[in-house]
């Protein structure tokens, strides 16, 4: 740092403003698109001052940039909104690749840094690792590419608290010892990378919004440690305020499942249970056909639809948005209620609507609908399983006990389009889909949708 | 200096806790995508690493610009999308209107 205030700083300072402002902004739906471009010209204000610092590796470093531009608008321009999890912990995993190396180079002896600095660059790696390989995880099995639930080996804690101790051995040995230094910090990677993948292996189903988010938080911590190392303030308030309010989405989603951080990162949580696969099969459900359910549908007055995972998997939302217009046409009075936790995101379900058209002003939060439950004539639950469980509100044992839910039973009926009676991920019985009221609507929940507007429509 | 340095952080943090405050959970999914393409800043880093000469720097430093590149540049246009798709439809018809 130098005592002069000159232009490519102010760049940086311009940029911190607007990242802020941008954030800002991003706070609110009407505002939001604008936060979103103020914080890209900050980025593009933020390159161009570090650029102007080095410029003598301009042409490569401006051929990368585009490069990677190319990449990242056609990554987003192609992806469909159902695979928005997945490129999101795609992104996500690439910025803690570039933290990781960041991190790698400040440790070589050539970048000549004090060794507090050094141990910074080392905390980075750790960091960044962390965040990479535990991205590509996470992208994996909300691609479906692996199982997507939890895999819990014996052991499992103990072995990455030894490979998070080898990470931190190692780390320590590559800054105090510069013989060493190259076979030490190779190791340090090597750790980094490992205990990503062990510790979101272990995590799975339905808390992946809560991982997504705190893999979003954690690239932002990563930026900032990174940039606390080779002393560039611009990096570390644009990382800190990412790690913020990454953390602070992910207490939200833990907040609205009930469950700690910690119950999340290390209980395995979701691991499919043999004991808990089994029913109670002295319950009766009752099942309806696509015809009855329009019968019920064309009569109710008042309807709230629940999506959840199910909705993103059959790719229903457009289908779900199609009756929700034939049945406001109707005059029936139809609103969409969505679960913080819905889906495999923060947001999940907000976006697949969105991109089917839905108005924004139909969408509400469970708590809006909750109390006035008992004058909903129909609930209509597409896909969602553990959000809707009443046992979490009425069955001291089950593991889903105090998660706040959406009240579906309470209605007068409820309508649940499922594929089959599995459980949810958590495995969980669902109380709902015996309950008295209930009428269970099996099959693929688009061809279900499609068969009632076409009733509708005849 | 380092005291500077954790101070800059601390503020930062309570800043970032209090930008999002009471975010409608409609737009969980814009935000996180949005700090996402902010996250990617350690592009900054990576082309201040193109200075080292070192040969792994040659390596590591050109990988995190690209790899930084991707997750800015498609974040932003990611996060773009989604945000036109979140205009009700009440937007949309004073659009047309217009």
């Amino acid at each position: 740092m130098t005592h002069v205030v000159n232009a490519p700083d102010i760049l940086l300072i311009i940029a911190c403003a607007a990242f802020i402002v941008g954030l800002k902004r991003m706070a609110r739906k009407d505002s939001a698109p604008r936060g979103n471009i103020i914080s890209a010209a900050g980025m593009v204000a933020a390159v161009a001052g570090v650029l102007w610092q080095h410029h003598t590796t301009m042409a490569l470093t401006l051929a990368l940039i585009a490069a990677g531009s190319v990449v990242g608008v056609m990554f987003a321009l192609r992806v469909r909104m159902t695979a928005m999890p997945e490129l999101i912990a795609l992104f996500n995993g690439l910025g803690g690749l570039a933290s990781l190396c960041v991190g790698f180079v400040a440790l070589l002896p050539e970048a000549a840094l004090s060794p507090i600095t050094r141990a910074l660059s080392a905390t980075s790696v750790i960091v960044g690792g962390v965040t990479f390989t535990g991205s590509i995880v996470a992208y994996a099995k909300l691609a479906g590419k692996i199982n997507t639930s939890a895999s819990v080996f014996p052991f499992q804690l103990t072995i990455s608290a030894a490979v998070l101790a080898l990470a931190l051995a190692s780390g320590a040995w590559a800054v105090v010892s510069d013989a060493d230094q190259q076979i030490a910090s190779v190791v340090l990677v090597v750790a980094s990378l490992v205990l990503g993948v062990l510790a979101v292996a272990r995590i799975g189903g339905g808390n992946m919004p809560v991982v997504v988010s705190l893999l979003n938080s954690l690239s932002g911590v990563a930026a900032a440690v990174a940039g606390t190392a080779i002393a560039s303030p611009a990096l570390m308030i644009a990382g800190t305020l990412v790690g913020a309010s990454g953390l602070m989405l992910t207490r939200v989603m833990c907040k609205s499942m009930n469950r700690s951080l910690s119950k999340v990162l290390f209980a395995g949580f979701g691991a499919v249970s043999a004991s808990g696969r089994e029913g109670d099969t002295s319950r009766t459900i009752s099942p309806i056909n696509a015809s009855d359910a329009f019968l019920l549908l064309e009569a109710a007055r008042s309807v709230i639809v629940v999506p959840g995972y199910g909705m993103a998997v059959a790719k229903a939302q457009h289908a779900v948005h199609e009756l929700s217009e034939l049945l406001q046409a109707n005059g029936t009075d139809v609103r969409f209620v969505i679960h913080p936790v819905a889906g495999r995101m923060p947001g999940h379900m907000n976006v697949l609507l969105a991109e089917a058209g839905v108005n924004y002003d139909l969408l509400s939060e469970p708590a809006d609908v909750n109390d006035s439950m008992g004058l909903v004539d129909v609930a209509l639950v597409i896909g969602a399983n553990d959000v809707v469980n009443p046992d979490a509100r009425n069955d001291p044992a089950s593991p889903l006990y105090g998660m706040p839910v959406v009240n579906v039973d309470l209605a007068k009926a409820a309508i649940v389009l499922k594929r089959s009676m599995a459980p949810g991920f958590a495995g969980v019985d669902n109380a709902l889909f015996t309950s008295p009221n209930t009428r269970m609507l099996f099959g693929d929940a688009k061809a279900s949708i499609v068969t009632i507007v076409e009733q509708f429509a005849s | 200096m380092m005291v500077l340095l954790l101070l800059i952080l601390l503020l930062a943090a309570f800043l970032g806790i209090e930008l999002i405050h009471r975010i409608p959970s409609q737009l969980h999914t814009p935000l996180m995508s949005g700090t996402n393409a902010i996250s990617g800043i350690t592009i900054v880093g990576a082309i201040a690493c193109m200075a080292i000469e070192a040969p792994a720097a040659g390596v590591l430093a050109p990988v995190a610009i690209f790899a930084a590149a991707i997750n800015v540049v498609g974040g932003y246009v990611v996060t773009h999308r989604m945000l036109q798709m979140f205009r009700s439809s009440k937007d949309r018809a004073n659009r047309s209107d217009a």
